[in-house]
């Protein structure tokens, strides 16, 4: 600063700084010498393929290096270690989408041999070696998800209107708390709980699809509680004192003012629930098991998920291995895709559905 | 219901006098959410209770009958169990917390605003994936990438006890299964560190800023002693997720049951909930009991991980909201 004041007449503020496009010229830069010398080792034959992936990533590390030693030298020291943190945030964000696409990427390319019709027909029974399909497991899905909504939509929604409406003091914070610590229970601790209630019942060695819908539903309630209680909380309160004023009694209002008005987001919290839960293994291995038929009863005999289905072609792949891991990847794509489609379902009827409020 | 009843009954005379004290709907209505509430709170105590319940074979019967423990107490089972729960979840930390702070960061200061949202939900994305996706690429696709880089480092670091030891052929390590666990964790990390960093005042980082800090000297003064708790809760969540996550262990990892910090080897140590997946199915007798025992260690300490962060996050939450 003492410069800026011997040396009045030369904008110092504007001296000492690199040109606005420089990162960006070096980063491309960087990128660039970094393919050209992939390209060269590829044609050497020293790497097998040309490797974008590590061109690109190799390439921002010698950009935040580069820039880092441009700067200290015509900006100084601190500017030099502004540049460099800004180069390694946006190097972090660069390495978390890797995963992400490379996973996409393997999943689709991996997944679509053997995602035809037989695979949508057929179950495993009696299936050795290749063929057969998932159909047992995806009706078992479906089934077990449908039976854990049934149940945790409402004790959900009711504890939501409880914590909301009616709750106060100690009770209250008790079960928003508790139900906040639930989030994070492991999910094959749920899966144990639901094994070690009907054993109880039952006897040893039970495996129902009803108690993967209950473990699954330890899993689903406090997602459905969080997300509902927070859209009750934005219903305004005029909507209820209004109702109040006209006579309304207090479990009317709720029911005819405030769920309706909170209904889509309640809707949206539901199906990202649903998505949530739809992926689990662990909990169905352990309490569903496993089977190569087709079985839609819930409450007998084992029951297959599209999960436990992937899961047990991987680890358990039999004379065919080839076959078996194009079925777990077949299995994989259905399921991504089934989670992308709840998402997206979810946001349409957030976007769609939503109280119109500025009328 | 009776609660409930009790409750109206004490509030009518301190409330307005005119509501009318018992219409049945009412009752109904406020007992049924109150129902629900309660069940909630059984279904944990019934969690804790059942599981106790199950685990209490495994610790009266004899070791030498049980087809899990085979004449071990059932502490020398589980010690190499939780400690490879506690490794595996360690390392997971490790790569994920550096990366999470920096992809939050991106996202609440130096992303333009505009995009800002649309980043936060590709890294949303992540946690939309199902677990068993994930343990299918960690097992098939990132194993054998980084089988190489594994060779590479035992080759040149062999001398630092991580490194040494024979190399996996096949890459399925505990570091492989560390990666994808960090991979895991990481949108739940990001997403609350987002949420604290968006929460540090604007008028400290514009403070900064006019005072002629860089940015990274604003953020440094401003924003992280703002978010230190923040993070530590995010970590404490994140670590709950990685001590229970089951499927990407199970499918990841080539079992040993050893108990090494070598990273690189074929002969691994395993996690609780991976050893449960794999046992399970197979298990019968009283090796039920001693799987859903070591369950019950899994629910304790993940609960205590778990109580313990949400206390932190809600007390900085009354704290901000207060602001």
């Amino acid at each position: 600063m003492s410069r800026a004041v011997s040396t009045a007449d030369v904008n110092v503020f504007a001296a000492g700084r690199l040109p606005r496009l420089a990162p960006w010229a070096v980063l491309i830069g960087s990128w660039l010498a970094m393919a050209a010398l992939f390209a060269l080792l590829n044609m050497g034959g020293a790497v097998e393929d040309f490797n974008i992936v590590g061109a690109i990533l190799i390439g921002t590390v010698i950009y935040a290096v580069v820039i880092w030693i441009l700067s200290a030298l015509v900006e100084g020291k601190r500017q030099a270690t502004d540049r460099l943190i800004t180069a390694l945030v946006s190097l972090a964000f660069v390495i978390a989408l890797l995963p992400l696409i490379s996973l996409l990427f393997t999943v689709i390319s991996n997944g679509v041999a053997r995602f035809d019709l037989q695979y949508f027909s057929y179950s495993m029974r009696g299936v050795i070696g290749e063929g057969g399909g998932a159909i047992h497991a995806i009706y078992g899905t479906l089934l077990m998800t449908l039976a854990a909504t049934v149940i945790s939509v409402p004790i959900g929604l009711m504890t939501s209107v409880y914590l909301v409406e009616y709750g106060r003091g100690r009770l209250a914070r008790a079960i928003t708390f508790l139900v906040d610590v639930m989030t994070g229970i492991p999910s094959i601790v749920a899966g144990l709980f639901a094994y070690a209630v009907f054993v109880i019942f039952f006897g040893p060695g039970i495996s129902l699809g009803i108690m993967g819908s209950v473990a699954l539903s330890v899993l689903m309630i406090p997602v459905v509680v969080r997300s509902s209680e927070e859209l009750l909380k934005l219903v305004p309160n005029e909507l209820r004192e209004a109702s109040y004023a006209l006579g309304v009694p207090k479990w009317l209002t709720i029911v005819k003012v405030v769920l309706p008005t909170a209904i889509a987001g309640i809707a949206t919290g539901v199906t990202l629930a649903i998505a949530r839960v739809i992926g689990e293994t662990a909990p169905l291995l352990i309490t569903a098991g496993f089977t190569a038929s087709l079985n839609t009863n819930l409450f007998n005999g084992n029951m297959m998920s599209l999960p436990v289905f992937v899961y047990s072609q991987y680890a358990n792949p039999g004379t065919t291995p080839d076959a078996a891991i194009a079925r777990a990847w077949a299995g994989a794509l259905t399921l991504i895709i089934i989670v992308m489609l709840l998402n997206l379902i979810a946001r349409l009827i957030a976007r769609f559905f939503a109280p119109k409020t500025n009328r | 219901m009776t609660t409930t009843v009790t409750k109206d009954e004490t509030e009518a005379p301190s409330g307005a006098g005119l509501r009318s004290k018992g219409r049945p709907g009412d009752k109904i209505f406020s007992g049924t959410a109150l129902g629900a509430g309660i069940i909630i709170l059984l279904v944990l105590a019934a969690v804790t209770a059942f599981l106790i319940i199950e685990s209490i074979p495994a610790f009266t019967e004899d070791p030498e009958d049980n087809p899990i423990l085979q004449g071990r107490s059932f502490f020398e089972y589980a010690g190499p169990l939780v400690f490879g729960t506690i490794w595996a979840s360690f390392l997971a930390l490790l790569l994920a917390t550096p990366l999470a702070l920096g992809i939050a960061l991106f996202i609440s200061h130096y992303a333009p605003r505009r995009i800002a949202a649309g980043l936060g939900y590709i890294v949303d994305l992540l946690a939309a994936v199902p677990s068993v996706v994930y343990g299918l690429w960690g097992g098939i696709t990132l194993a054998g990438g980084v089988q190489p880089f594994y060779a590479w480092l035992n080759e040149n670091l062999g001398f630092v006890f991580l490194f040494s030891g024979d190399l996996s052929a096949t890459g399925r390590t505990i570091l492989t299964a560390g990666i994808v666990l960090a991979v895991m964790v990481l949108p739940i990390m990001t997403a609350i560190c987002r949420e604290v960093f968006l929460q540090a005042p604007t008028l400290h980082e514009e403070a900064a800023l006019a005072l002629g800090a860089t940015r990274w000297e604003m953020i440094k003064m401003a924003v992280l002693p703002f978010a230190r708790g923040g993070i530590v809760s995010a970590m404490m969540l994140a670590l709950g997720r990685a001590l229970g996550e089951t499927m990407a262990v199970t499918m990841v990892l080539s079992v040993a049951g050893a108990v090494t910090f070598q990273l690189v080897t074929p002969s691994n140590p395993t996690t609780i909930p991976a050893n449960i997946a794999l046992s399970f199915p197979e298990a019968f007798g009283t090796g039920v009991n001693a799987l859903i025992a070591t369950g019950l260690v899994l629910f304790i300490v993940t609960f205590a991980v778990n109580a313990f962060a949400r206390y932190f996050v809600n007390r900085r939450a009354e704290f901000s909201g207060a602001n």
